[in-house]
């Protein structure tokens, strides 16, 4: 059947099988690999994408279900060709690994800060709590996330050196 | 993993979904949040030949508190139930259960009235609504009936629930008195089915008394089970430590665990025991608040 769906802000009509699964059709039809997946059964969270800006897994989801809907994939996050402050974080924080749970991760970490600008190492910790890092990377996702809340709250306009001495005070060694 | 292959209607309208369940129930399935029909089908557990996709329809994500009862829609997703003021100020042991179900991202999509009619024995919302007193409201093309949720879930995965029925609506009765109530749930990590899950209710009465008690539980038996036992020794006996002992011990009794990766019989068994004595203690705090 005949779909219409908006990923990351462009319009694609395509016809799909009832069964085709939305992971698939990104990845497939649309060609954005960006979403991954891995379990297949509902687990990891790996194949997360922002449906209507909630994190939805698109795995257990039809292809169809999401006609006439938004979605955005990890390839919509960049601004105007410039990473987004999650992404930013991600990079500054290092954090990731392999790099397989870091789409989901960031677009996790995205909807977050839409919500709760200014969480908690709990409130980050139990929002990606649907998905798994297989290199057990989360501490540095955590912060990541957290690097990502204090550059919004200063303002995007601040310069990069300043913004990671407000996200992570240095502290000067005694001599 | 793929699905067997399936015809798919989106309704606009609960007539019109209601009329197709009529015409081809039979080998029909409804669609809400599909976090547990989806996964099924990859698996080719369930191979339905239609799926009726209710999310088109309006009006379906309500919860409301107007007479009697609150009332949680066909399309409300468990994190709406997580996020609704109108949930904590009603009913504490719904309130407590929503966050413990699944994982963030289960919880935008999945849904409490599809948790009901999957009837997973591992569920988490039957429970509740076990302990809760709640009913659905199932609809048909040419019909309407309310069900206590004590008598709709008849087995493992199976529901008393027609081919061409669906459920609009689960209510669960407003508190009648100072009330309180628990959802306790112990999981190996986040999004895994419950090791052992234990909701609560309790009404105090005058002078200390309990009113009106529920306990109900998830993972230890082939379907949720209530515990009708210790529900009645609570009724009409003082609050208190003593005599939430007793209904650990009877709930305990009414438990039918198996061993698995999740735990030994043993083990689960003596857990519900903890649980329901911990979430009667805290159920009875909330409700002396209230008092």
């Amino acid at each position: 059947m005949e779909i219409t769906v908006t990923v990351n802000g462009v319009q694609h009509t395509a016809d799909v099988e009832p069964r085709v699964l939305l992971a698939d059709f990104l990845r497939r039809m649309l060609g954005l690999t960006g979403t991954h997946i891995g379990c297949d059964t509902t687990s990891c969270g790996v194949c997360t994408v922002l449906l209507d800006s909630k994190p939805v897994k698109s795995c257990t989801m039809f292809a169809v279900q999401a006609d006439g809907r938004e979605l955005t994939t990890v390839e919509g996050l960049k601004r105007d060709g410039a990473l987004s402050s999650v992404q930013r974080g991600f990079k500054q924080e290092h954090g990731l690994q392999c790099g397989f749970c870091t789409p989901a991760m960031m677009l996790v970490g995205t909807a977050l800060l839409e919500t709760n600008p200014d969480p908690t190492e709990d409130e980050i910790r139990w929002a990606i709590s649907g998905n798994l890092c297989r290199c057990t990377g989360y501490m540095n996702i955590v912060k990541a996330i957290k690097w990502a809340a204090n550059e919004r709250n200063v303002g995007e306009a601040v310069p990069e050196q300043r913004v990671v001495s407000v996200a992570e005070p240095q502290e000067v060694p005694a001599s | 993993m793929y699905p067997a292959s399936f015809d798919y209607v989106a309704p606009s309208t609960l007539d019109q979904a209601l009329d197709i369940l009529a015409d081809r129930g039979d080998d029909a399935k409804v669609l809400a949040g599909g976090q547990s029909l989806i996964p099924l089908m990859k698996l080719r557990f369930a191979q339905p030949s239609l799926l009726v996709d209710i999310n088109r329809i309006a009006g379906l994500d309500y919860i409301d508190a107007p007479d009697g009862y609150l009332r949680i829609g066909a399309l409300v997703r468990h994190n709406d139930v997580v996020a609704s003021d109108v949930v904590r100020r009603s009913n504490h042991t719904v309130a407590h259960a929503a966050p413990w179900v699944s994982d963030p991202l289960v919880r935008n999509l999945g849904t409490v009235c599809g948790s009901l009619a999957h009837a997973d024995p591992q569920g988490d919302w039957a429970s509740v609504m076990l302990a809760c007193g709640a009913e659905v409201v199932a609809r048909k093309a040419d019909g309407i009936r309310t069900i206590p949720v004590s008598e709709l879930i008849t087995g493992v995965f199976t529901t008393q629930l027609a081919p061409d029925e669906l459920i609009t609506e689960v209510r669960v009765p407003t508190y009648t008195g100072p009330s309180g109530g628990t959802y306790l749930k112990l999981e190996r990590k986040v999004g895994d089915y419950a090791t052992v899950g234990v909701a609560t209710h309790l009404t105090l009465g005058t002078g200390g008394t309990i009113a009106a008690a529920g306990i109900a539980l998830t993972a230890v038996a082939a379907t949720n089970v209530k515990a009708v036992e210790a529900e009645r020794v609570l009724v009409g006996a003082t609050s208190g430590e003593d005599v939430f002992r007793e209904a650990g011990r009877l709930a305990a009794a009414a438990a039918d665990p198996r061993d698995d990766v999740r735990g030994s019989a043993e083990y689960k068994r003596h857990v519900v025991d903890v649980f329901v004595q911990r979430g009667l203690a805290t159920a009875a705090e909330i409700a002396g608040a209230a008092a």
